[in-house]
């Protein structure tokens, strides 16, 4: 479970400091499908990484009590003079798991064949995009934070993508980040619409939908 | 409590282990000219250094490659890891993603990996030097160690507070360059404290650098001259860097912007 009680995030600009997210509530049980639905700069990625423990919240308490991903969007974090396994390697020291298990696997669904011994700087961004899902599906969490992972890569791999999240990992908890709401409506039980630094809560699919439409 | 701490502590060794094997691969890396670079500068120097200064001061009581082998590598210790850790978040900013990453570990590595270089060289050219018989063997190994011990950490120190504040401030990124310039000219490695007039001596003794460097010539060939250096000094400065050096960091952490 994930218990987040009256958390608040503000970031300093220039203008002073602007509040992204204002005594937010919710709680993710385990298993639970959670879509998050905002417009863009809503807050969303902010409330995935504090979600993550990326960041600290301003006020306010995230607890966890199972484990959770990093958020899975992000296809960063490759230094570009590195090889794919390298990255492999430094993400299951991080975790603390066994690395030689992973290899096939990770191979096996990058499809980088050879290119996984080459520095990361020779991939292509579909390549790279491959590489990242791999190296998140390489570890095992309770709950993934999923921030827009289908905005790159083609059909094939959305479809690859799709079947190891929802279908192979469905027992577990997913938070899912969108502007599309398809994507919510097809995996998620649980809504959220972000607006205006509040998050509002729907059990319906089409009643979540119409809000994010009026604002 | 105990229990989790040790666990936090298990979790934080493992982190700046990979950090500090994914540091080692791309700095010096699969083409090894990094790693040579290591060596190879510290070694120029000293070179050109004992050449200028077989001409310019034939006839010095002290030997001339003693005297530049226990100068430049040693200021490279603080000098390499300063300079290595302001620029440590930005290249590394990503890897923040994973919760246990901190920004502490990310410093950690790098400092850590520069300072075993350093120091590393500093032993090799040691070595190099004596196995061809152009430096006589150290006098007293402890005092050297003790110096490079010291050194360190006030590299260490020294390098979390410049790259803390190198991460908010531009400005100091751009000023640490001629200050670490006054640094290292102040540091002893073109002269020893005794050469200079009382009142110079004086003065420069207010600088933590030349504590250090001083005990490591007094380990090496200390019986040739009189030394001055004051540990207390130096563990003061150091014991006072660490402290601010990890305020500023604690700082530093939780203003960075996650790309």
């Amino acid at each position: 479970m994930i218990f987040v009680d009256n958390v608040t995030k503000r970031y300093k600009t220039r203008a002073g400091n602007n509040t992204v997210l204002d005594n937010i509530s919710l709680q993710i049980n385990k298993g639970e499908k959670v879509g998050i639905l905002g417009r863009n700069g809503s807050g969303k990625s902010t409330l995935i990484r504090l979600l993550g423990g990326v960041e600290k919240p301003d006020s306010g308490t995230i607890t966890r009590s199972m484990s959770v991903s990093w958020p899975l969007a992000f296809s960063g974090a490759f230094q570009g003079s590195l090889t794919g396994l390298d990255n492999l390697r430094f993400i299951c020291r991080i975790y603390g798991t066994g690395i030689v298990d992973k290899i096939p696997r990770v191979k096996e669904f990058s499809e980088l064949g050879t290119y996984l011994h080459e520095p990361v700087k020779n991939y292509s961004s579909g390549m790279k995009a491959r590489l990242a899902f791999a190296l998140s599906m390489a570890i095992e969490f309770d709950c993934y934070l999923i921030d827009e992972v289908m905005a790159v890569g083609d059909r094939r791999f959305h479809d690859r993508c799709r079947y190891e999240l929802h279908e192979k990992r469905k027992d577990r908890s997913m938070i899912l980040v969108s502007h599309n709401p398809k994507e919510i409506r097809k995996h998620c039980t649980v809504f959220y619409v972000l607006n205006q630094s509040r998050l509002r809560r729907f059990d319906d699919a089409d009643k979540a939908y119409n809000y994010y439409q009026t604002i | 409590m105990i229990n989790s701490f040790l666990h936090s502590l298990s979790v934080q060794q493992r982190v700046i282990g990979a950090l500090l094997r994914r540091e080692i691969l791309t700095r010096y890396g699969r083409n090894n000219i990094g790693f040579l670079w290591l060596f190879v500068e510290p070694m120029i120097f000293t070179m050109v250094l004992t050449a200028i200064w077989s001409v310019r001061r034939a006839g010095l009581e002290i030997p001339v490659v003693t005297f530049a082998i226990t100068g430049y590598p040693i200021a490279m210790i603080w000098r390499n890891s300063v300079s290595r850790s302001k620029s440590a978040i930005s290249p590394n900013n990503a890897l923040l993603y994973h919760r246990n990453v901190k920004v502490f570990d990310i410093f950690a590595a790098r400092i850590l990996l520069e300072i075993t270089g350093s120091v590393a060289s500093f032993f090799f050219l040691v070595m190099l030097f004596n196995f061809s018989g152009m430096i006589q063997p150290p006098e007293d190994l402890l005092k050297i160690l003790f110096g490079i011990l010291l050194t360190a950490w006030f590299g260490a120190a020294l390098a979390l507070v410049i790259g803390s504040l190198a991460e908010r401030f531009e400005v100091v990124n751009r000023l640490w360059s001629p200050f670490s310039f006054f640094l290292f000219v102040t540091s002893g490695v073109f002269f020893l404290v005794d050469w200079l007039p009382p009142i110079a001596q004086k003065y420069i003794l207010w600088l933590p650098t030349i504590h250090g460097v001083e005990l490591v010539r007094d380990g090496y060939f200390g019986r040739l001259f009189n030394t001055h250096y004051n540990i207390a000094y130096l563990s003061f400065w150091n014991m006072f860097l660490s402290l601010l050096g990890l305020a500023l960091l604690r700082q530093a952490g939780r203003n960075v912007e996650i790309s």
